[in-house]
């Protein structure tokens, strides 16, 4: 049952892409991007994610406020279309066909879906983490016990890249340069 | 931008600060339950986008200054680190140990356990929050140089 309302999310988010990349009108793109968040979302939901649920829809909400309020009131110059012949696609379809193919050897070795394969060594870190990770932390959210204990140092990393990423954007963002400052006091 | 409607204005007064209240509820039991520190972050900052769009730039910008969020983006992360780089100040701690809960356990279920866990919570709420804002800030204001910029 599971899998199939999986599978029909599936299919929507990827309908929602195909949208996105073929329309025309760079509003329209925003907003039917937020289509495939939303389904992401409860695909999350479904599959026993609260925690990536709700973080996934609430990014999801404000980056479609931010990308709506960076596209609108701008006019984008337009572009003609590059006419593509047969040709220049042959490549292309010889790399789609063997991806095909090695992704369906790959998908044959994947254990079952719904059946995690290391949770049958007693010594695997996951059984570890559920097993002692309330008394071990007093946390009884697992994700929380995991993220900010068991795997702190990774999101220690996490917290600086995206510490990094702002600072990136807004030297680059940033309303006056330095340049015209020193011509102003000039 | 001069802001919405008044009918958007009196709503956006109404609700901005029960967002806020919903964003500090999901940080500070993001140990408990589903959510913790960037979920709740984005929440509160979203609540400060909401007064950009209904009321403008300078309504948010009194509630918030641009200086302020820069202060507390970086405020959270000196927090994190300073979380972290303690634990292994402490003898027979490594780091990034949770020392708060070895040496004064909450009972399970409670807001105040897990030591770390809930003040790490906290720092990743206030710097998600602030970051996000002003990066929302920066890219709805932002306007590219105008041609006969470089001649004046």
């Amino acid at each position: 049952m599971i899998e199939f309302i999986l599978l029909l999310l599936l299919i929507f988010m990827i309908v929602g892409a195909l949208f996105v990349i073929e329309m025309d009108n760079l509003l329209s793109t925003a907003v039917v991007m937020g289509t495939i968040g939303i389904g992401l979302s409860v695909a999350f939901l479904f599959l026993g994610a609260p925690d990536l649920a709700i973080v996934e829809i609430v990014v999801d909400v404000i980056s479609l406020i931010i990308l709506i309020r960076a596209t609108i009131n701008r006019d984008i110059k337009e572009k003609a279309e590059e006419s593509t012949s047969m040709i220049s696609r042959i490549p292309l379809l010889v790399i789609v066909v063997i991806f095909f193919i090695f992704t369906y050897n790959v998908f044959q070795h994947l254990p079952a879906f719904g059946n995690p394969s290391f949770a049958g060594n007693p010594l695997a870190p996951s059984n570890i983490y559920l097993r002692d990770g309330l008394s071990k932390t007093g946390a009884s959210n697992i994700v929380a016990a995991i993220i900010l204990d068991f795997r702190a140092y990774d999101t220690l990393g996490e917290a600086t890249v995206l510490f990094t990423s702002i600072i990136g954007a807004l030297s680059v963002l940033r309303l006056f340069s330095r340049k015209r400052k020193e011509k102003e006091d000039k | 931008m001069k802001g919405m409607s008044q009918i958007v204005k009196v709503i956006a007064e109404l609700v901005k600060d029960f967002i806020i209240l919903f964003g500090i509820y999901i940080i500070l039991n993001g140990h408990l339950s589903p959510g913790g520190g960037f979920a709740g972050g984005v929440i509160i900052a979203a609540s400060y986008i909401l007064v950009t769009l209904a009321f403008g730039r300078e309504r948010a910008m009194k509630e918030l200054s641009e200086r302020g969020s820069h202060l507390l983006d970086n405020f959270g992360v000196l927090l994190f680190w300073t979380v972290a780089v303690l634990g292994w100040l402490i003898p027979g701690q490594a780091f990034f140990s949770n020392f708060i809960q070895r040496f004064a356990p909450g009972s399970p279920y409670n807001i105040l356990t897990s030591g770390i866990i809930l003040v790490c919570n906290i720092a990743i709420g206030i710097k998600v929050g602030a970051s996000l804002f002003s990066v929302f800030t920066a890219l709805a204001h932002f306007e590219p140089p105008l041609k006969g910029d470089d001649e004046e």
